[in-house]
């Protein structure tokens, strides 16, 4: 079953076209990468989905159009965003980020209970709790990003370069939590430059380059194709 | 000197209390909206302007229908207030969307002369208003708290003199303190105050929090503007004249103080308005004694700013900025 399909979306930053008619479709259940370079499009594709910028096309989710919606309603039908580098509230104490993470929801009971699982993933976010999030170390920040997007039970989990900027065994760690979020039940797009990484954990991937779609398979095939290899696994 | 000084201090820091509260209170308001838009609502000072005559209005309607008798004063003068605080909190989330809103992809130099447009447009239609009504522009009430009430502060020492308060100067500080201490509550403990603070930091991120961006923008002028028209509504009690111009000195003042305190800190913003409010009534009463006579009080705003500039050479952030450093 198709949880979010993208047909045929273009973006423009001004004048700039970023995003030439991208189509491609999530699962449910599945992991989805989209990989390519700087600058290809890959962090513009996900704002499209969250109604940050302005495109043309469809955007399918469980159904609905949703190209023309606010970004809150986006959100609030089911769609989170982890954005690029993190983007925490800085002067926020970890719990009131974890509340705003939560702000579609009103029962104050649901969202404890939602805080004591973000906790069971990420204990660390335990001992900061009444911290400023911008005080934290770069790991713990993307913890709570995660923890964040969570908190409201999303549909499907969008992920922007969660690995950048973290030392090697946090960028194990991030991996193995989103594995591990995904047996659990979660549909994620992520979107990496480390493509290796990626490309290991997903289902199937997609290659974007200068706001085109120009490769998609299983990952294990991506993983193993020459021209991947050359340009974004050397 | 120094006794002379000492003499008057104990009624210099009540009335300098009393200003203080009314400079932190507008203050509020322009330090709320600039951390949520980066804009500096330069029309707030016609807000608490607009405040005072409708506060006036609904007293003066009050006392023609022969109300006044009929209730406890206290009661006619939270109506008051409260009436006067729907409406100007209208009016900011009205101004919002007229004058701000269209503008919000624009460079903020052209919000800022679209705020100096809506400043010109409600001290001209409150003057037309006033005029029309009661043939003058300057408009006189009776205050409905004005008793004397002498503090023996000259108990405390004889080096002090004694001091007088007006009963409605003990209003002004309770109302700003309420006003302050459920503002505060309000961002700190509440779901849509937390949301707003989150909007502050990152309005972008915020949307992907559903939370509605636009619903927080509006919620934050509704506030501001009311707090603004309460304090105008003190104000008018306070000194018994107003006149539509009243809001340019008085917001000048105000925004030095949030700009003092760190604008965007709520917070800093009350102190500010407090150090502002102080040290005015202290230039004013002593500056000629300081200066030998060459300076008198009328020179009291030129301390005022002083103080606010020296501050920024040292400490360009304001008293509570922002210095914290984020790791990006």
């Amino acid at each position: 079953m198709s949880m979010l399909q993208l047909q045929n979306v273009q973006a423009y930053y001004g004048a700039i076209q970023a995003l030439k008619g991208i189509t491609m479709t999530v699962n449910q259940g599945e992991i989805v990468t989209l990989i390519g370079s700087n600058g290809a499009g890959k962090s513009t594709t996900l704002k499209s989905i969250c109604g940050q910028v302005q495109t043309k096309g469809e955007i399918l989710f469980e159904g609905k159009n949703i190209s023309s919606w606010q970004p809150h309603l986006i959100a609030a039908a089911g769609i989170a965003h982890v954005p690029e580098g993190r983007r925490i509230f800085p002067r926020l104490t970890v719990k009131e980020n974890l509340e705003m993470g939560a702000f579609s929801i009103k029962d104050k009971k649901l969202i404890k209970e939602r805080i004591e699982q973000a906790f069971a993933y990420f204990p660390r976010l335990k001992e900061r709790y009444h911290q400023a999030g911008g005080t934290m170390s770069g790991g713990e920040q993307q913890m709570l990003a995660i923890a964040r997007a969570l908190m409201m039970k999303p549909e499907i989990l969008l992920l922007d370069e969660p690995s950048m900027g973290l030392a090697p065994v946090l960028v194990d760690q991030i991996f193995e939590i989103i594995e591990e979020l995904n047996q659990a039940g979660m549909t994620i797009l992520l979107v990496e430059q480390n493509a290796y990484h990626a490309l290991k954990i997903a289902h199937r991937g997609y290659v974007i380059q200068t706001g085109e779609i120009i490769m998609q398979d299983e990952a294990s095939v991506l993983l193993s194709n020459d021209q991947v290899q050359e340009a974004y696994l050397a | 000197m120094i006794s002379s000084i000492l003499q008057t201090l104990p009624q210099v820091l009540i009335d300098g209390l009393a200003l203080g509260a009314i400079y932190a209170v507008v203050a509020l308001g322009y330090t709320m909206v600039y951390g949520i838009l980066e804009l500096i609502n330069f029309a707030h000072g016609e807000i608490f302007m607009t405040g005072a005559f409708v506060g006036t209005s609904v007293l003066l309607l009050f006392q023609s229908f022969g109300w006044l008798g009929g209730m406890p004063a206290w009661i006619s003068y939270l109506l008051i207030i409260l009436i006067a605080m729907m409406f100007t909190g209208a009016l900011g989330v009205g101004i919002e969307r007229v004058a701000y809103r269209p503008l919000r992809k624009a460079p903020k130099l052209i919000s800022l002369i679209s705020a100096f447009g809506v400043s010109f447009v409600l001290q001209d239609v409150v003057r037309f208003i006033a005029e029309l009504k009661t043939g003058n522009y300057i408009v006189s009430s009776h205050s409905l708290f004005n008793q004397r009430i002498t503090l023996g502060t000259s108990s405390l020492g004889s080096i002090f003199g004694d001091a007088t308060i007006k009963s409605n100067t003990i209003i002004i500080l309770i109302v700003a303190l309420l006003l302050m201490v459920g503002l505060d509550l309000f961002v700190n403990r509440t779901r849509w105050g937390v949301a707003m603070r989150a909007v502050a930091q990152d309005r972008e991120t915020a949307s992907l929090m559903s939370i509605n961006v636009n619903k927080v923008i509006v919620l934050t002028f509704f506030i501001g503007s009311a707090l603004g028209g309460a304090t105008g509504v003190l104000f008018a009690q306070q000194y018994g004249t107003i006149d539509p111009y009243i809001g340019f000195i008085l917001g000048m003042k105000a925004f030095t103080a949030a700009v003092l305190g760190g604008i965007g800190n709520i917070r800093g913003a009350i102190f500010g308005g407090f150090v502002i409010g102080i040290l005015e009534m202290f230039a004013s009463s002593n500056l000629g004694i300081l200066t030998s006579g060459n300076f008198g009080a009328e020179y009291k705003d030129v301390f005022a700013f002083m103080i606010l500039i020296i501050v920024l050479i040292f400490k360009p952030e304001g008293l509570f900025g922002k210095a914290v450093k984020e790791k990006v």
